[in-house]
């Protein structure tokens, strides 16, 4: 009897059935959108705050002074240590290397351009554009265009195996020359494949591949600096310890989070005799950000969540005000409160389920559209969310039923019957 | 004759309107639960589309300050390795209007007392505190020639933090390291002192002036036209680095918050459609009765529609207050700032809400025009 009162209820109530229905969808639906981007919002955001560019950078240990002024490097060549650019393909062997977005050795040193009568010394800045290297069975492609995003080239960007290069927009300027045009340096002909605008020092530099820097140098494999842009977890009390006064477990737990600090104590352990170190103006800033836009996101979603309850509530409240004359039948007929209530309740649970289902299967379809269209990745659905979904749909159906429900069962069946209101 | 005619028209248009008032009035009166109920929705539809709209407005000028923590977006450099005019700073800080930071920094190259170079450089350190706010600092100096020692530096000018003497074209000056500097890049290798002291000691002038400019990147365009006709003796270069990264993350924020600012006043939306339907559903009986009476369509349209617009008109308003207070507790709690109202968003809110109240009152009233009243009265 039960179960007909339920089936027959929804057969003849098509329409009341299906507002509440389409209420409980909705609100299901946006609250799953909601919360799948709220919880990969951070992700998604960390991956496009690597357009700042790398985070880390790792010297050589036993290193002399930067003498650094605008970007302009002062010291000769001959000075200071470098890094072994067979080293580099260790960075994707670390516990953390598929939070390695990219790197890009450096290796600057200066040259003279053109023949003797107008000789210029101009800084050369070997490294990466777009290399591909193999570690292990893992093939993978780094260098500037990665690390170093906002670098813009008028014309081409040269091969990592050829002797083009790129020549600095105020350079080029100086100099006269366009891309496609040839340059001579140190005593070669080089094609210049494109002009390069970064709106720093490169601008007036020439930017060579790795290999050509190295050959002018005369040592083979050297490498000045290494710039490292990782996926990190924003800084906290934690992160900032000595990692030498942790012991065990500690010890353990930092090593295999992501903080930025981490990450540069396992990138010095890859390369041997190397200095890591977070560039902070990057690392620090990152998680503020970062921190913002999630919290941010956060409170929107409670927000939704919020607002769909109490439209799933109110939709409910209507729907159940809607019959009174059917309790007051009910009633007259010899029906208890608890019966009438559990009907409407079971009713509840019915079109909750039912809603819950639908909505999270479009939420889902609306999160994954979202991370499309925003990210050009996809948005990760935990399953985890399934039963959270609908336990919170079902609990929303319920308390927003509630009220009305009470009220339904209290109210005097002969009124109801004359359909005074 | 004209008395008469007088008194039916007085008869047909002033207790007219009256009438018209009082059926609204008593309308929300007497069916108050069911009103309220639909009220409340719409309520809360206005207060969230209120709250997500005022926060998209909002957010990009609350990020942007965020952003501006990455330091300077903008860099005046002296051409061909000179210094800058004296001037140039009071030029800079004009064209700023106020808008943002600018700190000097001058830099020569000294030798230690066994030989080393170091980079040395000068500049408004109370500034560069603001400027830089990812400098790890341990001591920031406060006194005349107290040093600021980047981290790599230490080692080769005092590795016991003992003071140092440096020497640039055959004058010397005396040092006293107050604290260690650390950020990871260029400036851990130099030795940061007070401008006074650098002038007085190297005789030269600031070379670049590093600009922390806030405002949009049209704004930050504009700044550096100006600043180019204003210093013609340097390169003013946007530092693309930082701008792009910005405009770039910012763009993508701003679009997910697009994203579900649309989907949550959608829903809300709905449901507020969905409440109304339900609510003038339930009074055909009415709409029977007044038919039945010889009201014309147009006057029941008409009631339904005045009634459905003093709804959203009421819900909207009071959604509009609640929803600038969210706005608000959401600016507080996560950026330490409330979001300011934006009134420019009411009448938004407000046609929005009508428009939704009066779609929902005119449909049923579309679908029960066919209806004979005898059918819905007699509860069919």
């Amino acid at each position: 009897m039960f179960g007909r009162l339920v089936y027959e209820s929804f057969r003849r109530q098509k329409r009341r059935k299906l507002l509440a229905g389409v209420a409980i969808t909705l609100g299901v639906g946006v609250a799953t959108a909601m919360i799948a981007v709220a919880t990969d919002i951070g992700d998604k955001i960390s991956r496009e705050l690597r357009t700042y560019g790398a985070n880390l950078i790792v010297t050589p240990q036993e290193d002399s002074l930067d003498l650094q002024i605008d970007g302009v490097d002062l010291k000769p060549p001959s000075d200071g240590a470098y890094l072994d650019e067979a080293d580099l393909p260790k960075i994707k062997g670390m516990f953390w290397r598929n939070n390695i977005v990219g790197f890009a050795p450096m290796l600057p040193l200066n040259v003279h351009l053109g023949n003797n009568l107008d000789a210029k010394n101009v800084t050369l800045l070997g490294t990466y554009f777009s290399k591909r290297l193999t570690f292990g069975k893992q093939n993978f492609s780094t260098g500037v265009r990665i690390t170093h995003p906002w670098w813009k080239v008028q014309g081409a960007w040269p091969d990592d195996n050829s002797s083009d290069v790129l020549l600095g927009e105020s350079l080029a300027t100086k100099l006269g020359r366009t891309a496609g045009d040839e340059i001579e340096i140190a005593g070669q002909a080089h094609r210049v494949t494109g002009i390069l605008s970064t709106g720093g020092a490169e601008d007036n530099q020439i930017v060579a591949p790795l290999a050509l820097a190295q050959q002018i140098l005369g040592r083979p494999g050297a490498v000045r600096r290494v710039y490292v842009s990782a996926l990190t977890k924003p800084e906290d009390a934690f992160a900032r310890r000595d990692p030498q006064t942790l012991r065990g477990p500690e010890y353990d737990r930092w090593y295999c989070s992501p903080y930025a600090a981490s990450i540069a104590f396992q990138l010095q352990e890859a390369i041997p005799h190397s200095h890591a170190e977070q560039i902070r103006q990057i690392a620090q800033n990152e998680g503020t950000v970062l921190s913002r836009i999630k919290g941010l996101m956060l409170l929107v979603t409670l927000a939704a969540l919020f607002a769909s309850a109490l439209a799933v509530s109110a939709a409910m409240a209507t729907a159940i005000f809607e019959r009174r004359g059917e309790v007051g039948l009910m009633k007259a007929l010899g029906a208890g409160s608890i019966s009438i209530a559990s009907l409407f309740f079971a009713e509840a649970l019915l079109l909750a389920l039912i809603g819950g289902v639908v909505g999270f299967a479009g939420g889902a379809l609306l999160a994954r559209q979202i991370g499309r269209s925003i990210f050009d990745s996809q948005i990760t659905i935990e399953p985890v969310l399934f039963p959270v979904i609908l336990a919170i749909a079902v609990i929303v159906t319920f308390a927003g039923s509630a009220m009305a429900i009470r009220r339904a069962v209290k109210f005097d069946p002969v009124y109801a019957l004359r359909g005074e209101a | 004759m004209s008395r008469n005619s007088d008194l039916v028209n007085r008869r047909a248009s002033k207790p007219h309107t009256s009438m018209f008032l009082r059926m609204l009035m008593r309308a929300a009166v007497l069916r108050r639960g069911r009103a309220a109920s639909a009220l409340l929705a719409m309520v809360v539809a206005a207060a969230v589309a209120t709250a997500m709209l005022n926060l998209y407005v909002d957010v990009q000028a609350k990020l942007r300050k965020e952003f501006r923590n990455y330091g300077a977006n903008i860099v005046v450099v002296a051409k061909n390795g000179e210094t800058l005019p004296s001037d140039t700073l009071d030029k800079v800080e004009s064209a700023l209007a106020g808008r943002g930071l600018a700190v000097p920094f001058g830099y020569v190259v000294a030798r230690t007392s066994d030989g080393q170079s170091v980079v040395v450089a000068g500049t408004n350190l109370d500034q560069v505190r603001k400027l830089d706010s990812w400098w790890s600092v341990t001591a920031w100096p406060s006194a005349s020639q107290d040093a600021l020692v980047g981290t790599r530096a230490v080692a080769v000018v005092s590795p016991q933090g003992k003071p140092f003497d440096l020497n640039f074209q055959g004058r010397s000056m005396h040092l006293i390291p107050s604290g260690n500097l650390r950020t990871g890049a260029s400036e851990d290798s130099r030795i940061y002192l007070s401008l006074q002291d650098f002038e007085s000691w190297t005789r030269v002038q600031p070379s670049t002036i590093e600009i922390a400019a806030s405002g949009s990147s049209e704004e930050v365009g504009n700044l550096i036209q100006r600043l180019s006709r204003a210093v013609p003796a340097a390169d003013v270069r946007p530092i693309r680095q930082i701008m792009e990264g910005e405009a770039h993350v910012l763009g993508k924020t701003r679009a997910t918050l697009a994203a579900a600012a649309v989907l949550i006043i959608a829903t809300a939306a709905l449901c507020v459609l969905s409440t109304l339907i339900g609510w003038v559903f339930d009074r055909r009986r009415d709409f029977a009765i007044m038919k039945a009476l010889g009201a014309s369509e147009g006057l029941i349209g008409g009631f339904f529609a005045a009634e459905a617009a003093a709804l959203g008109a009421v819900g909207a308003l009071v959604g509009f207050g609640i929803g600038v207070g969210v706005a608000a507790w959401i600016g507080r709690v996560n950026f330490h700032a409330p979001v300011v109202p934006r009134f420019n968003v009411l009448p938004l809110v407000l046609v929005g809400s009508i428009a939704v109240a009066l779609i929902s009152a005119v449909l049923p009233i579309f679908l029960l025009r066919r209806v004979q009243p005898a059918m819905i009265l007699r509860g069919e």
